[in-house]
């Protein structure tokens, strides 16, 4: 029976873990080429499965997933080319107060389009009941759905980034934005595709995770936090340490119902981001020497 | 041998500072005696501006030892160093923006005066006298340094020579025993050049010793009692300035290795 | 320079009592209490323009400090005591008259903390918390900053968000009126509305008077060096770190204060106040206001905050707020008063 309990609690864990894995993956991707901290990115979260639940309403599943991805995609690339393409060296607190500022105006958006209530799409397969039995633990297929498209998206990023020339083109932009722009490479378009490929993990995670956690507009300022960090725990800018955290948050979270009152589980996961903060900013596994040397 | 009856201001003992695989300055040891100018000149790059760093206060040094006025000062934070009467400038001008040259001069007052916040937010007539006072000080050295009709200027409108004096009169306002001149006379065109030498050695006849940074080698010879010169991080050289000139390791660093 | 301080100190109570006499004269005596409630608002951004503007931090969990001095005000003057009248403890209390008697909404006889006493305590704690919370916090810079107090913020919300003893969702209401001196009455009673229009808006302008010395002050010109130029002021013997540190605890003070007295003024307070939301709005205001520039943040405070609570952005309200933000840092960095439309427009077309 304890045992049994164990593992709904780590399942759990790696459910949440998972969409936190995606969010802090995709702070890590405008990070990397802009150095911004997309204080927004918790919206496409709540954007991607939001319009998947509207294009459920007439389209097929997987067509009102590959639609929502899309327009999140397309929003996305909107906001940095309308609100961050044309300034000019931009200081750090201007870029949070941007962000944060599209991040307000996203999720009101949010609350005029689909209104306060909670929403989420069907499971993938089968339903809320049905579970796939592991030696007596009951996981939901949707639990399954979730790691695997987490397992793909992390697998794919890599391989975009390590062999296509595009992707090389963005850590290029990454490492140094000024050579990069000596060598002919666009970097302005390098950000606005950065945008546009966060915006698309994150509207999939939003998606592939709706069935468990449901939607409500609101729900991306806390995913923001809660990406931020993991982010900070795997270290700014590495995406595999991300999903190591995430899962390490995911579960933490979980277990700490078992000891604390529900409604304290966000102050856990936020005082592990300050104590991070306080005592190791670069990361669990981040490098301290590398960590030094960036200029914030 | 002249043994000198005092000890000197500043020593600096194999002080050492390594960036990742770049040894920037290395096993350096030198010192400046009370009431002299000392120029400490090498190549771009050489770690001079890395050596002021670790003086000041603003990186941790690898290794050594740094004695100013009988204290030692390596570890302390740079405000502790400048509270002790070390003042510097920087390479790349630092004026504060949005504030006029009088109130960039007067923040140099900082180290001489008290008035905490609340005094500050109560703004009692005690307070405000003792403001009052350090304006007049802050005055008094642009006065000095000739500058004083650009007080009421923003700081950063003004011309790259003036911001140079501003500067310079930042750091002279914290009535410091010592000050620590970078590359003072740099992007300063010739006459502007010579006013800085004549500033400086002003500076030198108030009692204030310095030690300063620069590529201008003409300032440099006229100006200073004695040279030290760093090559890759190493001192090479530390004398007076003519033998300074006619040292053979100097004229190969400075004239390029294939010419030896 | 001192004689145009006090001038303007003396323009904003002249506005002030023009506001008054205008309400009274169109018969909107109650739009006063939004004015109020507006000034109290006002109190805390003030501050957080001091932190932002002059010391160069951001703070996105200032409304944390808010619920902070207005929580510890609500819970120790509803607290009810009566029940250990006969301990030593509150013997001594009551010695030190720092319990008062009143009667609870049914008539029973009730004993708690006087407002006083509250709110002393309020403001102790408040900086014991901020003290503990910006040691660590202020040594980070720009996203990690952002981050760190916003995730405070969170905390603090989700602490009264979830805890019983705060009344959880509902927050803590019957909380009584804060007697400041024999005849003056924080209270939201219709009664007091002119009374209590004039304290708040005599707090602000104490706090004007203050923030306004100190930035022309030994210690201001530290901080707008700080701003300027951080390891050049280190280099004229700033402790920077101290500064900063200092600056933090005042603003959360300011903040602090503010919701002990909006707390009492409207008879209670609930989680809203602590939610980020509101910390974001302050710090849009501060923007709007131009960062540094604490006349012009007091004007926008002023009026977003009494269009707001009158409720004049309907539902729209954090959108306004999160637009504003936008479009004031995309336009005009500066603040909307250095808004200058000729060249914005000469920069559009040249990009062009
Ligand atoms: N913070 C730092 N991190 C890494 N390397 C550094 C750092 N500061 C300086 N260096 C390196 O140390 C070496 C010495 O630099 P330094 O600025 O001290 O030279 P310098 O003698 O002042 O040169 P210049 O005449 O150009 O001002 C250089 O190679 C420089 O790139
Ligand atoms: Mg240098």
């Amino acid at each position: 029976m304890f045992l049994e309990l164990f593992f709904q609690y780590l399942v759990a864990g790696l459910t949440y873990g998972t969409i936190y894995a995606i969010v802090g993956i995709g702070f890590n991707i405008i990070y990397n080429t802009t150095g911004i901290i997309n204080f927004a990115q918790g919206e496409f979260v709540m954007l991607g499965g939001m319009t998947a639940v509207s294009l459920y309403a007439f389209l097929p599943l997987p067509l009102a997933i590959l639609g929502a991805v899309i327009i999140t995609m397309a929003v996305g690339g909107l906001i940095e080319m309308v609100f961050i393409r044309w300034l000019v060296k931009p200081s750090v607190l201007r870029m949070i107060i941007i962000t944060i500022g599209i991040s307000i105006l996203v999720r009101e958006a949010g609350l005029v389009l689909w209104g306060e209530g909670v929403r989420s799409l069907p499971y993938f397969t089968g339903n809320e009941i049905s579970a796939l039995s592991f030696g007596g633990v009951r996981v939901s297929p949707q639990v399954l759905w979730s790691l695997g498209v987490c397992a793909i998206v992390v697998v794919l990023l890599n391989l975009f980034f390590k062999f296509t020339m595009l992707g090389r083109e963005m850590r290029a932009c990454a490492a140094n934005r000024d050579a990069a722009t000596l060598c002919g490479i666009p970097t302005r378009n390098m950000i606005t595709l950065s945008f546009v490929l966060s915006a698309g993990i994150g509207a999939l995670a939003g998606c592939v995770v709706s069935p468990i956690t449901q939607t409500q507009y609101a729900i991306g300022s806390g995913l923001a936090i809660k990406g931020f960090t993991v982010a900070i725990l795997g270290g700014l800018g590495n995406s595999m340490a991300a999903v190591a955290a995430g899962f390490i948050l995911g579960i933490l979270e979980s277990f700490s119902i078992w000891v604390m009152p529900t409604a304290y589980k966000d102050a856990i996961s936020i005082s592990l981001l300050l104590a991070m903060l306080f005592l190791r900013p670069s990361g669990l596994f981040g490098n301290r020497e590398a960590f030094k040397l960036k200029d914030f | 041998m002249i043994v000198p009856d005092i000890m000197p201001l500043l020593e600096v003992n194999n002080i050492g500072k390594r960036f990742g695989g770049l040894q920037a300055v290395k096993d350096v040891s030198f010192s400046v005696q009370r009431g002299t100018i000392k120029a400490v000149i090498g190549p771009n790059g050489a770690g001079k501006t890395t050596l002021f760093n670790l003086v000041s206060g603003f990186l941790p040094s690898d290794t050594g030892t740094i004695t100013f006025r009988d204290t030692a000062i390596h570890g302390k934070e740079p405000h502790q160093i400048a509270g002790l009467g070390l003042s510097r400038t920087f390479q790349h001008i630092r004026l504060f923006s949005h504030m006029t040259a009088l109130e960039n001069v007067m923040v140099g007052r900082h180290v001489k005066g008290r008035a905490g916040f609340l005094a500050g937010m109560l703004g009692l007539p005690g307070t405000r006298r003792e403001d009052q006072a350090h304006r007049d000080r802050a005055l008094e050295v642009m006065d000095l340094l000739g500058i004083a009709a650009f007080a009421d200027t923003d700081a950063t409108s003004l011309s790259y020579g003036q911001q140079r004096v501003v500067e310079l009169a930042r750091a002279l306002a914290t009535e410091p025993a010592m000050l620590l001149l970078d590359e003072p006379a740099a992007g300063l065109n010739m006459r502007e050049t010579a006013d800085m030498a004549k500033l400086i050695m002003k500076i030198r006849d108030r009692g204030i010793t310095v030690l300063i940074v620069e590529h201008d080698m003409s300032l440099v010879m006229n100006i200073s009692d004695e040279i030290v010169v760093l090559s890759y991080g190493e001192k090479i050289a530390d004398d007076m300035p003519l033998a300074v000139q006619q040292n053979p390791h100097v004229i190969r660093v400075y004239l390029g290795e294939d010419d030896a | 320079m001192r004689t145009g301080r006090h001038f303007h100190i003396l323009i904003l109570l002249a506005a002030v009592v023009a506001v008054q006499l205008l309400t009274l004269v169109a018969g909107k005596g109650f739009y006063l209490t939004q004015f109020t409630m507006t000034a109290y608002y006002s109190l805390i951004i003030i501050g957080l323009c001091l932190l932002m503007g002059y010391a160069g931090q951001i703070s996105l969990g200032h409304a944390g400090f808010f619920a902070i001095g207005g929580y510890t005000s609500a819970v120790l003057t509803t607290v009810d005591l009566s029940a250990y009248k006969g301990s030593a403890l509150t013997g001594i209390l009551i010695k030190l008259s720092l319990l008062t008697g009143r009667q609870d909404l049914y008539g029973g006889q009730m004993l708690s903390f006087h407002p006083w006493a509250a709110c002393v305590v309020a403001v102790i704690l408040t900086v014991i918390i901020a003290y503990a919370i910006g040691v660590p916090v202020l040594k980070l810079k720009g996203h990690y900053l952002a981050m760190a107090t916003l995730g405070f913020g969170t905390i603090i919300y989700s602490v009264v968000l979830g805890t019983q003893k705060f009344g959880a969702a509902d927050g803590i209401s019957s909380v009584p009126a804060f007697p400041l001196l024999p005849g003056l009455v924080v209270s939201g009673a219709p009664g007091l509305r002119v009374q209590n229009f004039y304290i708040a808006w005599g707090l602000v302008a104490c706090g004007m008077l203050l923030l306004l010395n100190l930035i022309d002050s030994r210690v201001g010109r530290a901080l707008r060096s700080i701003h300027g130029a951080e390891d050049a002021a280190n280099a004229m013997g700033v402790d920077t770190a101290r500064y900063k540190l200092n600056t933090f605890v005042l603003s959360a003070v300011f903040a602090a204060v503010a919701g002990v007295f909006l707390t009492h003024f409207n008879g209670g307070i609930g989680p809203s106040e602590a939610s980020i939301m509101k910390s974001v709005r302050y710090v849009a205001i501060v923007a709007v206001g131009g960062m540094a520039s604490l006349w012009g943040t007091l004007i926008m405070s002023a009026a977003l905050n009494f269009l707001s609570l009158r409720g004049y952005f309907g539902s729209f309200d954090d959108a306004v707020f999160g637009g504003v933000l936008v479009l004031i840092m995309l336009f005009s960095p500066e603040g909307i008063l250095q808004f200058d439309a000729r060249t914005m427009v000469k920069k559009l077309f040249q990009r062009a």
